[in-house]
């Protein structure tokens, strides 16, 4: 008999505690936006904060709240995932073209000049602070790699004191750009494939004498080009993906062999829309989910 | 002057974290930064409070006289779930902008040790009630102190150049333990000032 009693009183304080709990769970719930519920379910979870909002749960609830908000701003989820928000909504889903973030300065070691021999904080916003880093050209890429700290997806890596972005690993979160301190690193649409190697906006001269892979903003390329995609100013070149049909005719009027083309071929599966795109974001999210 | 005595014992010379080590997973998880840190000691103070309010009748009342003591762990346990659960709903209706600061660190309590610890170290040094409910009190407050040292330190320590091999979770076990160690330099101060 002795087992009874004790039995009896957890049991007891098991079922009022029960009781207890859902009384007051029915009494005082609060309204749980289902639709906030769906919708972050269609999102990959990464936490990225590519969409501009504080992670998945913030941005699924924005979309539920303000339904005009626009539902493709998730850049890891990409095409799929816009599509399901906006199936939950009921509204259009509008266009979220494939991106990249692509850095644009190839002032490699060897090419662009030091100014010092750095010894300070191995970070590229602490040797920005220091006389604007190590570097003659203060717009250059300073190589410590800040980028490839804030990247989630391992897709940055500094190779030979330039950060470099592997397209397939990138999700265009958006997170490389912000930790920057040059703002060398841009989102640029996944099937525009010219790009110009540099940022630097000092007087063609100085850049002349700094870096071997500088933009001297001499207009060749301004006046290669027949889609008025590419534009100079600031003393520097920079192109207009939507206007640019990757022909790199600027590409062959670069004097200074800084405006690069990336071959189609290891592109081409990715940059075909509709069909192929679904596809390519698969592995993306897969790994997403996984963290 | 005695529940002076009991709170400034429970706060510097049985530091729940740092002398009676418990409690640590949230001491390391949580004490990265000053204002979550603070956020998760100041729930876990509430919480204690709570559970000793509960646990304490429950042990006078229901399981002394008839003679199940050693339901205890087992009971109270059961009795904080329960009770942090409550909390935790009763705050998302009616506080929400203090289950929003304070969300993610409640579920977290639910299975501490501390607060466990702290109704079940009421009861063994039979403590009555009010004495046991400054006893909580106190110990969330040394909770909050040694958290708040704590993340000052780590602060510290993410700023320095560590060696390679000592980086990350090594350092700040170090710096736990020299803590601990200048926590035990508290063990008889308060015999001495309030007298044996």
């Amino acid at each position: 008999m002795g087992i009874v009693t004790p039995v009896i009183l957890v049991s007891v304080v098991g079922i009022v505690a029960g009781i207890g709990l859902t009384l007051a769970a029915k009494f005082m719930a609060v309204p749980v936006d289902e639709t906030a519920v769906k919708i972050r379910e269609c999102l990959p979870g990464a936490n990225c904060g590519g969409c501009g909002f504080a992670g998945c749960d913030d941005y699924a609830a924005a979309l539920a709240a303000d339904h005009t908000l626009a539902p493709n701003m998730c850049a890891p989820g990409g095409v799929a995932a816009a599509a399901a928000i906006a199936a939950v909504l009921g509204v259009d889903a509008g266009s979220s073209e494939p991106k990249v973030a692509r850095v644009h300065c190839t002032g490699a070691i060897g090419v662009a000049k030091s100014s010092m021999e750095y010894q300070g904080f191995s970070t590229c916003a602490a040797a920005k602070g220091f006389f604007g880093g190590p570097g003659q050209c203060k717009n250059g890429c300073i190589g410590f790699g800040d980028c490839v700290a804030a990247c989630k997806y391992d897709a940055i890596q500094v190779v030979n004191g330039v950060a470099w972005v592997d397209m397939e690993q990138c999700v265009a979160c958006g997170a490389c750009t912000k930790a920057c301190p040059n703002s060398l690193i841009k989102l640029v649409p996944k099937k525009s494939r010219v790009w110009v190697g540099c940022s630097s906006t000092d007087p063609g001269k100085l850049t002349r004498q700094v870096c071997d892979a500088g933009c001297i903003g001499c207009k060749l390329c301004e006046k290669a080009c027949k889609f008025e995609a590419i534009k100079v100013e600031n003393n520097h070149a920079s192109i207009d993906p939507d206007k640019c049909k990757n022909c790199g005719l600027c590409a062959k009027a670069c004097p200074r062999h800084i405006i690069h083309v990336i071959p189609r071929k290891p592109v081409a599966p990715k940059a075909a829309p509709a069909a192929a795109a679904p596809k390519a974001e698969a592995p993306a999210k897969e790994e997403a989910k996984a963290e | 002057m005695d529940m002076l005595k009991v709170i400034l014992a429970a706060v510097l010379v049985n530091n729940c974290v740092l002398v009676q080590f418990l409690g640590i997973c949230p001491f390391l998880g949580v004490s990265k930064k000053m204002d979550s840190a603070v956020g998760m000691s100041l729930a876990v103070t509430f919480v204690m409070a709570l559970a000793t309010a509960a646990t304490w009748p429950i042990q006078t009342f229901l399981l002394d006289p008839n003679g199940l003591g050693y339901l205890q762990t087992i009971v109270f346990i059961l009795v904080i779930a329960a009770l942090v659960q409550l909390v935790e709903i009763i705050l998302k209706k009616y506080m929400p902008a203090l289950h929003k600061s304070l969300g993610v660190y409640l579920p977290l309590i639910t299975t501490n040790c501390a607060v466990l610890g702290v109704c079940i170290n009421n009861i063994s040094d039979g403590y009555g009630f009010v004495t046991s409910m400054l006893n909580s009190i106190g110990t969330g407050l040394g909770f909050l102190l040694a958290m708040v040292i704590f993340s000052g330190v780590r602060q510290r320590i993410e700023h320095n150049n560590i060696p390679e091999s000592f980086k990350g979770v090594p350092i700040t076990l170090i710096a736990a333990s020299v803590l601990a160690l200048a926590f035990m330099g508290f063990s008889g101060v308060i015999d001495g000032i309030f007298g044996a």
